[in-house]
């Protein structure tokens, strides 16, 4: 879905049914960009990514290059791993980048399989991207017999072999070192950290695991150099920005965007506004996990320092009078994510919006860790009768106390990820809650 | 009675064995045995738990671990065609309940639940990555975008005419 604003990278092919083929993909100019990254030493391409200043694209908005960098140099057997079990509510572009572009992700793996002197690779697909599967299935056999993998790619003696792993339907697995247990075929359980994946990962060797759009982004930087491509970024942030909009807007959809547009030009500029000529009440703004913003927070950039750190984003609370310690008084504003924006209009019932995200990390939280396990199921049971009209005047302080017993008390972020925005909705439309609850007591007096 | 893999699967197997030799074992393939399990009987029996498990040489106990923790692996039948509905909060915010239910409505059964001419199961399913077409459901390899109930009759008449088994990209 292009929109005129910026430059295209990733998403330049979108909509165009032949570039999905290898041939289309060569056509129009694919593949070109190896030759010259495999002519490349493995440290060039890792400083021309750092220098690039691309960060990661699947929630944490770490530093690829610097990533990239914490793998020992005396690793006998690296991996390479694609993250694409894209499955955070609210976000729907690796599985567009998949469908429309499949070589140029199998590209940016290969020249990043380079790089780290990665061998054996996988894309670890999730389970209900069938489409998507098939398409990358057959890319990865296009790109073997062309001779781009396998043991002595393009005759340049090197081995770069690459496996398509599909998952079965597991939220979880979008966690690194759960990705990593369910490759190596068992439940999808998070791993302890550290060792790091990059220290100790997949089958116990240093392993990177990347997102799509990460390594889709990674020829662009070895075509026209990490400089251009930090160019293109806001400075600390390099390229451009895959975003979702979905919600109460009048033009949903999946755009490539400048890596500073703020979230109300996102709303206006890009989307149509808000739908029904309705106001926005709140945005999540990447992804479920996150915590959200009003009305009064949309001028800040859709980027990955703005969000934790921009003054004119409230701090999330633990009760009135009691700011989220992130650990050493650091404050909780949001974080960019994945790049799913969610836009609430104001006519949204948030306490009903906010039991079904407690539902859903209910249902998937993975049962390891206690506080998650309990937790995220007794949020989501007192929210929904919050939600129901038949909440208590204790509720809050309930989901507040429940929410700050998970956060950073268990083993991976999903815990951290179903507290948070139950602790930044309650902190910016707590009015929302306490009417909620304020109808069930008139109700039940009434009764 | 014991079940067996078809030369096709067979053969699956062995290849996908090879691609992950570096970890020392089969381990990594108890994923895809499920998914082949899973298209060549219908759904995941006590037996074809115990297959798989030979067929990699895993415990019985591991390969039930694995199959009970996806969500995609069946331990009982189900229908030819698999609707996943989702409900998540973009579709939610633009009728996805409301689709849910028109589609319970039709085909008479609950969320969950498959009908009993064996064509259909529909499930209500977490976040399908498609959201900015919501509300929207996956079936198989083909999506049904930006979905209004009125439109539920004419996606059932068009899967009643080209079934679209989830097993067919295994």
């Amino acid at each position: 879905m292009p929109t005129e604003i910026g430059t295209k990278l990733v998403s330049a092919r979108f909509g165009n049914e032949e570039a999905k083929t290898l041939a289309g993909y060569e056509k129009a100019g694919g593949y070109s960009a190896l030759r010259k990254a495999l002519a490349m030493r493995p440290e060039d391409i890792t400083n021309e990514v750092k220098l690039s200043n691309l960060r990661g694209r699947g929630g944490a908005g770490f530093s690829t290059g610097t990533k990239w960098g914490f793998v020992p140099k005396d690793a006998k057997q690296v991996h390479l791993v694609c993250n694409a079990d894209e499955s955070e509510p609210g976000t729907c572009k690796d599985r567009e980048l998949i469908y429309w572009d499949p070589h140029l992700l199998i590209e940016g793996m290969i020249m990043s399989a380079h790089a780290l002197k990665a061998v054996h690779n996988y894309i670890y697909i999730r389970g209900e991207m069938m489409r998507e599967y098939a398409v990358l299935a057959k890319a990865v056999e296009e790109a073997y017999a062309r001779g781009y993998l396998g043991k002595n790619i393009l005759g340049t003696g090197l081995e770069v072999q690459l496996t398509v792993h599909r998952g079965a339907g597991a939220y979880i697995c979008g966690e690194e070192t759960a990705l990593l247990n369910s490759l190596e075929g068992l439940r999808g359980q998070p791993r302890l950290k550290p060792p790091f994946p990059a220290v100790k990962g997949l089958f116990g060797n240093p392993t990177i695991v990347n997102n799509v759009e990460t390594l889709m982004n990674v020829p662009f930087i070895i075509d026209k150099g990490g400089a251009w491509f930090n160019g293109l970024g806001t400075g600390r942030s390099g390229g451009t920005r895959m975003v979702c909009v979905s919600g109460h807007v009048n033009k949903p959809g999946v755009f490539e965007l400048p890596m500073g547009i703020t979230f109300n030009q996102i709303i206006n500029d890009v989307c149509g506004g808000v739908w029904k000529g309705n106001k926005v009440k709140a945005v999540i703004p990447g992804g479920v996990s996150m915590p959200p913003l009003d009305a009064d927070e949309l001028d800040v950039p859709c980027e990955f320092d703005a969000l934790q750190t921009d003054e004119r984003i409230k701090n999330v609370m633990v009760r009135p009078g009691q700011q989220f310690d992130l650990g050493g008084g650091r404050a909780l504003k949001t974080m960019a994510g994945s790049g799913g924006i969610v836009v609430m209009d104001h006519t949204s019932n948030i306490p009903k919006y906010v039991w079904r995200i407690m539902k859903f990390f209910a249902h998937e939280s993975c049962g390891q860790c206690t506080p998650c396990r309990e937790g995220t199921g007794w949020l989501e049971k007192v929210a929904k009768r919050v939600a129901d009209g038949n909440g208590k005047s204790t509720d809050l302080e309930l989901l507040s106390s429940i929410a700050h017993g998970i956060a950073g008390n268990t083993i991976c972020a999903l815990g951290d990820a179903a507290a948070w925005p139950m602790l930044g909705f309650l902190t910016k439309f707590r009015g929302d809650f306490e009417a909620a609850i304020a109808k069930a007591q008139t109700k039940g007096e009434a009764a | 009675m014991s079940l067996e893999f078809s030369a096709d699967a067979q053969k699956k197997i062995a290849a996908l064995c090879e691609r992950y030799t570096v970890s020392g074992g089969k381990k990594p393939v108890v994923m895809a045995a499920l998914h082949l399990a899973q298209k060549e009987f219908g759904h995941l029996s006590d037996d074809a738990l115990r297959l798989v498990a030979a067929t990699l040489d895993l415990p019985y106990a591991h390969v039930y671990g694995v199959a009970t923790f996806y969500t995609m692996y069946r331990r009982d039948p189900s229908g030819k065609t698999t609707i996943r509905m989702c409900t998540n909060i973009s579709c939610m915010m633009r009728g996805g309940y409301e689709v849910l239910a028109a589609f319970e409505q039709k085909l008479g059964v609950k969320k969950g639940g498959t009908t009993s001419d064996k064509k259909f199961t529909l499930v209500e399913e977490e976040c399908i990555a498609a959201c900015a077409n919501a509300p929207c459901a996956v079936v198989g390899t083909k999506y049904f975008l930006d979905i209004t109930t009125d439109q539920v009759g004419k996606i059932i008449a068009e899967l009643e005419a080209h079934p679209s088994p989830e097993s067919e990209v295994v």
